[in-house]
């Protein structure tokens, strides 16, 4: 019983997903909401200088994005380096 | 440790990924890549030496204080780079019209000039720095923790 009522849940759930993706998106190549694309395409080689409009919105624009991108970074190799060098420590201390 | 063969080319190779990984950092403003992706292109020919030579041989030449000053460097120099342009805004890119990186390309299609972009360029060999050093680091330490050892100061 359970398990029926599990399938039933899991179709009606993915039902809903398919149908908002297939439905609901908008068709490709016309964003809603476009505004912020068309200034940063028309303005990026004047105001950043750069050639490649993803490079200046990564480092320029969207830059506090890339400061936590990096920080994400570093916890990981910190974390990495913790915690597979301590096993020895340990072993030498006892 | 892998035959002779496979230390001589991965040897030779590793010229090439340098280069190239160079290539992808230092034109990251130009073209398609930057820091992120050319710092993983030369972690990825680190990982060749991991694989031709073992684990213990090459954590003589890449010290784990070598890769944490080269880490810290290239986080700091983001961050400062980042702070500098505090005047007007956060991450402002003060050095767009400035003697350094400073020339700005015209507008629309252009073949492209290594000497523009302000400081996206040396954002770019910041966070390369850093994922360069970071990733290595983590790649040596897990080969390390597998056979045993541990990395040296």
């Amino acid at each position: 019983m359970r398990k029926v009522i599990g399938l039933v849940l899991l179709i009606v759930v993915v039902a809903f997903v398919v149908y908002g993706v297939v439905a609901l998106i908008h068709p490709f190549g016309y964003p809603s909401q476009s505004d912020m694309d068309d200034y940063i395409i028309d303005n990026a080689q004047n105001q950043t200088g750069s050639n490649n409009v993803v490079a200046s919105v990564v480092f320029d624009y969207r830059g506090l994005d890339t400061l936590g991108e990096a920080t994400i970074l570093f916890t990981a190799v910190t974390g990495v380096l913790l915690l597979l060098r301590t096993l020895k420590h340990e072993e030498d201390r006892s | 440790m892998l035959s002779k063969i496979v230390r001589t080319v991965a040897n030779q190779l590793m010229l090439f990924i340098l280069i190239f990984g160079l290539y992808v950092i230092a034109h990251g403003h130009l073209t398609p890549g930057g820091g992120f992706q050319g710092g993983a292109v030369v972690v990825s020919g680190v990982v060749m030496l991991l694989v031709a030579f073992n684990a213990g041989e090459l954590k003589k030449s890449l010290r784990e204080r070598f890769l944490s000053i080269m880490e810290s460097t290239g986080g700091l120099v983001f961050v400062v780079l980042a702070f500098a342009g505090l005047g007007t805004v956060f991450f402002y890119n003060f050095l767009v019209g400035s003697p350094i990186f400073g020339d700005i390309p015209i507008p629309g299609p252009n073949p492209g000039n290594l000497w523009t972009g302000g400081f996206i360029p040396l954002m770019n060999f910041a966070v390369g720095l850093k994922v360069v050093a970071g990733l290595s680091a983590v790649v040596l330490a897990l080969a390390l923790f597998t056979s045993g050892e541990e990395m040296e100061e």
